[in-house]
Formats: structure tokens, C-alpha cells, sequence
């Protein structure tokens, strides 16, 4: 993701899963979000904030998640909701997946 | 283009940015690009019989072989191709549908021939979307990378690019904070 308030963002290569807070195991599907070094930082956190109503401090923590760990989960829930969040986020221009927990 | 503000208030709130007849011939020309490589995959899909009867045709199942096209359509799984294969023709129709259709917002509002453009929320979003797109088209184009330097050698063949990249985010990012404030 490209930082556009620090010109130098660290590089991400990890890819270690990160788990939102409210996936637990009877939310079995996540979208995940990808990083992509083309997407704001600005874009990714609006985004968030549009698509599922999270408040800016979430949509923040979630974006760095993301570029600093290199993915993370941004929703979960059953397969019909996480193919819709997904497609969302394909159109809102997102590298994002879903995936079984 | 000097950046957006805001105008107004509520639902009559509106972005107001100017653009110069060559930024947006420019940024016209790319958004149309991007447009006629998502309707040429459009083509490319399989149309049956139960297709033509119907009008809904089934998108393909496998990912293009194109990058920039594989970067504006992903997969849905990164390690499921059978998953991958379902969702993608399931839902590329409509992911195309809504990229032109964000595509077409901006040739709207934007004059051919530059000046003030007036965007509600609603097209703002349609906005980011397809300058997203056409970032995400020029910069793979391009090998875009997080350290990519501000400024590649002149000798570089895609230098000049590179400007119009560097350009293209400023406008969204510029974009992105105003359209904020209306949250």
C-alpha cells in the first residue's frame, strides 16, 4: 500500500494469518485483505469504514494490519456473506480472498 | 488540478476539483482504456443457447492470462481453484458491470475538454473506484512496487508513465480525504 503521508513504508513480506477479533469459530468464513503496493492507505481505511460501517479507528487498525502484516481478516461470517463482502471489495478495487477459518 | 473541496452541506454536499483540458484528456483516455479491456473479456465468455434465451450469460472460470486484467478481476481464493473457479463465474459479470459502470461515471462528469467538475458522494465513490482501476492497470503495467522512487532515470522507458501514475494518486488520494469529511 502506498503511504502517502511517509514516503518510505516498510516493505511487507509476511504473511503470517492475522484473525480479526470477532472471527471465532462459529463465523467459519473470513475475507481477507490483501497487501498490494498500488492501493492508498487512505483508500483501503475509506473503504472499510464504507463497506462495513466499522469506525475510523477500526478501518485504521485494520489498514495497518494489512500493510505491516502483509493480510489480514476484515469480516466474517457464513460463505453467502463473505462471497458478497468479497465481490465488494473486488469492485471497490481491493486485493482481497476468502477463506474457511 | 489543484486538489478537491468540499461544498455544501447534507445531502446537497458536493467535491469540486478542476481539471486542465490535458489532465483530463489524459485521465479520459485511460479511464476508456481500462473500459474497453473489461469489455473485451466481457466477450470472451461462453454464450449457450440457455445464455442467449436468457440474457445472462455466465462469466468465465479461469482467471486472464493478462496481468492487468488478473489484477483488476482477482481470485477469490488464493489456494482454491475449484473455489476460485465457482465464485469468479459466478461473479465476474457483475464486477465488470460495476467497474464500467464507475468508468462511465467519471467520462460523465468530466468535460472533454477540462474544467470544474462537481461530484456528489455517490459519484465521488464511482470516482475513487475507477481512478482506483486505472492505478491498478497503469501500475502493473508499469511494475509498480511499494519502494518504487519517486522518479525513475530519464533513460527509463517508463518514466513518462511513472508521472502520470504519481499524478493519478494524487488525485485519488486528495479525493479520499474530502470524500471523508462526508462520513
Amino acid at each position: 500500500m502506498v503511504d502517502m503521508a511517509a514516503p518510505l513504508p516498510a516493505p511487507t513480506r509476511q504473511v503470517d494469518p492475522v484473525i480479526a477479533e470477532d472471527a471465532t469459530s462459529d463465523t467459519p468464513w473470513q475475507a481477507v485483505v490483501w497487501n498490494d503496493p498500488v492501493n492508498l492507505m487512505s483508500y483501503v481505511t475509506y473503504v472499510l469504514q464504507k463497506l462495513f460501517g466499522y469506525p475510523e479507528p477500526k478501518a485504521t487498525a485494520l489498514m495497518l494490519d494489512v500493510h505491516h502484516k502483509g493480510k489480514a481478516a476484515v469480516s466474517s461470517g457464513d460463505k453467502e456473506k463473505i462471497e458478497g463482502d468479497v465481490a465488494k471489495l473486488h469492485a471497490a478495487g481491493l486485493w482481497a480472498t476468502m477463506q474457511h477459518s | 488540478m489543484n486538489g478537491w473541496r468540499r461544498s455544501g452541506r447534507g445531502s446537497r454536499a458536493r467535491l469540486v476539483g478542476t481539471l486542465e483540458a490535458q489532465e483530463a484528456a489524459v485521465l479520459r483516455g485511460l479511464v476508456g482504456e481500462v473500459r474497453e479491456m473489461l469489455a473485451a473479456r466481457s466477450e470472451e465468455a461462453p454464450a449457450d443457447e440457455l445464455a442467449v434465451l436468457t440474457g445472462l450469460r455466465p462469466g468465465p472460470s479461469t482467471r486472464p492470462d493478462d496481468r492487468v486484467l488478473a489484477r483488476l478481476l482477482p481470485d477469490f481464493s488464493s489456494d482454491d481453484a475449484d473455489l476460485s473457479g465457482a465464485m469468479r463465474s459466478l461473479h465476474e459479470p457483475d464486477l465488470i458491470r460495476a467497474k464500467d459502470a464507475a468508468a462511465t461515471v467519471v467520462l460523465d462528469t468530466l468535460p472533454e475538454t477540462g474544467g470544474r467538475v462537481e461530484l456528489t458522494a455517490e459519484q465521488a465513490d464511482a470516482w475513487l473506484a475507477a481512478l482506483n482501476d486505472v492505478r491498478l492497470a497503469l501500475g502493473t503495467a508499469l511494475d509498480v512496487s511499494e519502494d518504487m522512487p519517486e522518479d525513475l532515470p530519464p533513460d527509463d522507458p517508463r518514466s513518462a508513465h511513472l508521472g502520470v501514475y504519481h499524478w493519478l494518486t494524487f488525485v485519488q488520494d486528495a479525493l479520499v480525504q474530502t470524500r471523508m469529511q462526508l462520513l
